[in-house]
């Protein structure tokens, strides 16, 4: 590009200087901190959810231990309603959805052929504000312990706690305080690392689509990720509200929900579902985008039915704003809300159902080849078309009002969130995993990996269904001998231990397949973009930005039809530099970006630095002494507000911008 | 410049060619307020809920000075016309009309958060508190956090003066700038319409 020509007036005047000089490190820790790539932030995502997993595994590991045997003494009552909600809250909000945003970040700039996000910077501010959200929740343990009000937090018990009757003595009100402000300001603070995403997301895929790339020529997984950041900018700000309701609830005695002071707890129950229903699609839609992406690779298939797949997503985006008193069909709002919240729920299994048979057409008569990535496709459908049905039960209002709060409940969202949404998305790590570290991995241990979960999920959540239509409430930390629900418990728990295990295989896998042979950039014999470029593509993902003229872009790059329509290939893999206009005609030269002339953004501190001010405001929320409580604000406002002032004045680290 | 080349320039850090043709950072600051609506949303359905449960504590007859918040609503309001003026002034290259209207912009909307500040204090002299009632906690979180929009605006607004006084805002190169703070500007200036004709126009009791 000859654009950049000297500009008489920034070459005679010295070059501004920053507060700190603006890193430009490629490798080692400070480059991870202060990346403005998309893609390593994608893998800190995806790095940071699987850790997380773990950590709300081994709390499923607890709860199963404690629940094994009628009168478990595992746990006492207090510690087990600390570790159900932290189970709760880390799933939900640390890891499905920041794993849902791994993908997002990598793949989605990729497939639509951007060199990056539209604000690479916010990108990095919501990896690390998410980042510190987690260690702030999780630094709970270290003062009065962990939230545990489950993750729903219903008053009146986030506000007195479980034990109303004894323990209303002012310090077991300071403890259940602390306990919930800790996840009021926690979720508070990861809400802005959503919401940032979502605006950035939005403008990204409406904004930066390569030539020829019309919106109904992008992949799957970028349209349901483009509606999961509709849902994301428009649910973030209704929790935030009610979860700032919350503060002034418990911290500062502002009756929002406290029915004895004329509130009404309905009302955090209608915010937090709000919010809450969409999360639902929020977690499963980027798996739905995976699915999509895998089954016709490995059925060899055009995804039958692709527009029928994108509009059904809208749909559900739409639906999924209607449906969320479903939540409350016990809690009293009578027959006419419960009807319609009833029939709006049962609609939202059409659009759902359009996309199962979708997928199922889309194998039909395919060449099916049966991968690793294929296996958790197929899993995902499998599953969550349980997990859809019986969903469809809790639709019916006398159903509901007999399963509420049973473990039919648990095993339901269990269904849609873990046979759902994680199958969807390991299987999307083992699919992309050759694009983001050049190594294939080990399709046996894969294969092993998946058959023991399946059959650890199964064993664990099946019967969950049984125990609840037997009546075995959920959240409580005990049961008594006699119930019979002895022999299911014990079940349940072998199968955890063989979830649990199952992980352990995969991280096996990661281990033992560091030193397998480079993948090449389309190791699957894949239908969309990403795959024309290099694995892992470099910094800025293609050397020259590719022409979209299809769906299947790279499909038709490397296939025609002969007059019989069988597919065949047009040009060698290996042929390109001979044959430019052959299907890796856009092949990655090795060149860095600036060696091409392509302008990317520089590292930054500021990213880091301002995000690490929200916790610090955020503890000064727990002192009652006024003078603390403003010390904290002010330096973490300071830290905040100061960085983005740093941030709009940085200068480039390069000498023309 | 072929397409391609153009493309390449689209997606570096900023952006000349986009597919909306409109700049990445004013599409992002719309989605932005988008999702604004449906933060002052909540807190105004909130508000009409608990709008008769003042548990027998001050109602809003009682404590509203509808005169003296009429007075500060039209400084408020006046303040987006001078934000209208200082992008016009920036727009003919006129530096110094812009740093008047900026910093007058700027006054207007601490002019409004002193009132706001002041009326805050007086309430609660008179026992209408967060405490008080679903009533009293939702007008102040709602009037409140309006007020915090607008204390953000007003520290945007000093910057983009203090700045300019350093010739650090050009017409050249900041004009978006200007424009996003003015939408900012605009969009809580919006908002606070809707919040004073639900708060102190609509009859209550």
């Amino acid at each position: 590009m000859t654009a950049i020509a000297e500009n008489p007036e920034t070459a005679t005047r010295p070059r501004r200087r920053g507060i700190f000089p603006r890193p430009t490190k490629t490798t080692g820790v400070v480059s991870w901190l202060t990346t403005v790539d998309h893609k390593r932030i994608g893998i800190m995502y995806g790095v940071g959810a699987l850790i997380f997993f773990v950590v709300g595994g081994l709390e499923a590991l607890l709860i199963r231990a404690q629940l094994a045997t009628p009168n478990g003494e595992v746990l006492s009552a207090d510690a087990y309603n600390q570790i159900f909600t932290m189970h709760g809250l880390t799933m939900v909000f640390f890891v499905v959805m920041p794993l849902g945003a791994a993908f997002i970040n990598y793949l989605l700039p990729l497939q639509i052929g951007a060199r990056d996000v539209a604000f690479p910077r916010i990108n990095a501010v919501s990896l690390w504000i998410w980042i510190v959200a987690g260690l702030f929740v999780y630094s709970s343990f270290l003062f009065e312990g962990a939230p545990n009000s489950s993750w729903v937090s219903y008053f009146p018990q986030a506000l007195v706690g479980p034990d109303p009757a004894g323990n209303l003595a002012a310090d077991a009100v300071a403890i259940q305080q602390s306990r919930t402000l800790f996840y009021s300001m926690g979720l508070q603070i990861a809400g802005v690392a959503s919401l940032a995403s979502a605006v950035n997301f939005i403008v990204t895929v409406l904004n930066m689509r390569a030539p020829g790339m019309t919106m109904m020529r992008m992949p799957v997984f970028t349209w349901m990720s483009f509606v999961v950041a509709f849902l994301l900018l428009f649910a973030m700000p209704i929790i935030g509200i009610a979860l700032w309701q919350m503060m002034f609830q418990v911290r500062f005695a502002g009756p929002f929900f406290d029915p004895l002071n004329g509130g009404d707890p309905v009302l955090w129950e209608h915010m937090f579902w709000l919010f809450g229903h969409p999360e639902v699609y929020i977690m499963i839609l980027p798996a739905f985008g995976i699915v999509s992406e895998i089954l016709p690779v490995f059925s060899r298939k055009p995804l039958f039915g692709y527009s029928a797949i994108v509009f059904s997503g809208i749909a559900i985006g739409f639906l999924g704003w209607g449906v969320w008193a479903h939540h409350m069909f016990t809690a009293g709002l009578g027959p006419v809300a419960d009807s319609a919240f009833g029939i709006a729920t049962m609609l939202i299994a059409v659009p759902t159902g359009i996309k199962i048979f979708n997928w199922l057409g889309t194998m039909w008569g395919g060449q099916i080849r049966f991968t690793t990535p294929m296996l958790f496709a197929i899993g995902l459908v499998s599953m969550f078309t349980i997990g859809g049905l019986s969903g469809v039960t809790h639709s019916l209002v006398p159903h509901d009002t007999q399963q509420h709060d049973t473990y039919y409940v648990v095993a339901h969202f269990h269904y849609v969130l873990f046979g759902g949404a994680l199958f969807g998305l390991f299987g999307g790590i083992y699919f992309w995993y050759p694009k983001v570290f050049g190594k294939l991995l080990n399709e046996r241990i894969g294969k092993i990996h998946f058959w023991s979960m399946l059959v650890g999920f199964n064993l664990t959540f099946g019967p969950m269904h049984f125990l609840g239509l037997n009546g075995m409430p959920r959240r409580y930390y005990t049961y008594a001998d006699g119930m019979g629900w002895n022999v299911w418990n014990a079940v349940v728990g072998l199968g955890a231990l063989v979830i649990g295990v199952s992980f352990l295989i995969f991280v096996a896998n990661i281990f033992l397949s560091r030193n397998n042979p480079p993948a090449g950039a389309d190791p699957w014999d894949a239908r969309s973009v990403e795959w024309l470029t290099s694995s892992p593509p470099p910094v800025h993902n293609f050397d020259q930005i590719p022409q979209i003229s299809d769906n299947d872009e790279l499909w038709y790059r490397k296939y025609a039809s002969d007059d019989s329509g069988t597919p065949v290939r047009v040009a060698a893999g290996g042929a390109d530099d001979e044959n430019p206009g052959g299907p890796y005609g856009d092949k990655v030269s090795g060149k860095t970006a600036k060696e091409l002339g392509i302008h990317m953004p520089d590292p930054s501190w500021f990213p880091l630095l301002l995000s690490l001010g929200l916790p610090i405001a955020a503890y000064g929320v727990f002192f009652e002494d006024r003078l603390t409580m403003t010390a904290f604000f002010a330096v973490g406002g300071i830290l905040t507000f100061g960085s983005m002032l740093g941030w709009a004045l940085e200068p480039s680290a390069e000498e023309h911008h | 410049m072929s397409t391609v080349d153009a493309a390449d320039h689209a997606a570096a850090d900023h952006g000349h060619t986009t597919n909306l043709g409109m700049s990445n950072e004013k599409l992002g600051m719309w989605t932005f307020i988008g999702s604004e609506c449906l933060f002052f949303g909540a807190m105004i359905a909130t508000y009409l809920l608990y709008l008769n449960r003042t548990n027998d504590g001050l109602t809003a007859f009682d404590v509203f000075d509808i005169p003296f918040t009429s007075a500060s609503t039209f400084i408020l309001l006046m303040s987006s016309l001078g934000m209208v003026l200082a992008l016009d002034a920036l727009q003919r290259r006129d530096m110094r009309a812009f740093q008047t209207w900026t910093l007058a912009t700027a006054l207007m909307g601490m002019v409004f958060l002193a009132g706001q500040m002041y009326e805050f204090a007086f309430f609660v002299e008179e026992g209408f508190k967060l405490e008080t009632s679903p009533f009293s906690v939702s007008f102040f979180m709602l009037t409140g956090f309006h007020g915090v929009h607008v204390t953000v605006g007003v520290v945007m607004l000093v910057a983009l003066w203090a700045l300019s006084l350093r010739g650090g805002i050009t017409a050249d190169k900041h004009l978006e700038t200007v424009e996003l703070v003015g939408l900012y500007w605009h969009f809580v200036d919006i908002v606070w319409i809707v919040i004073f004709t639900v708060i102190y126009l609509i009859p209550v009791g």
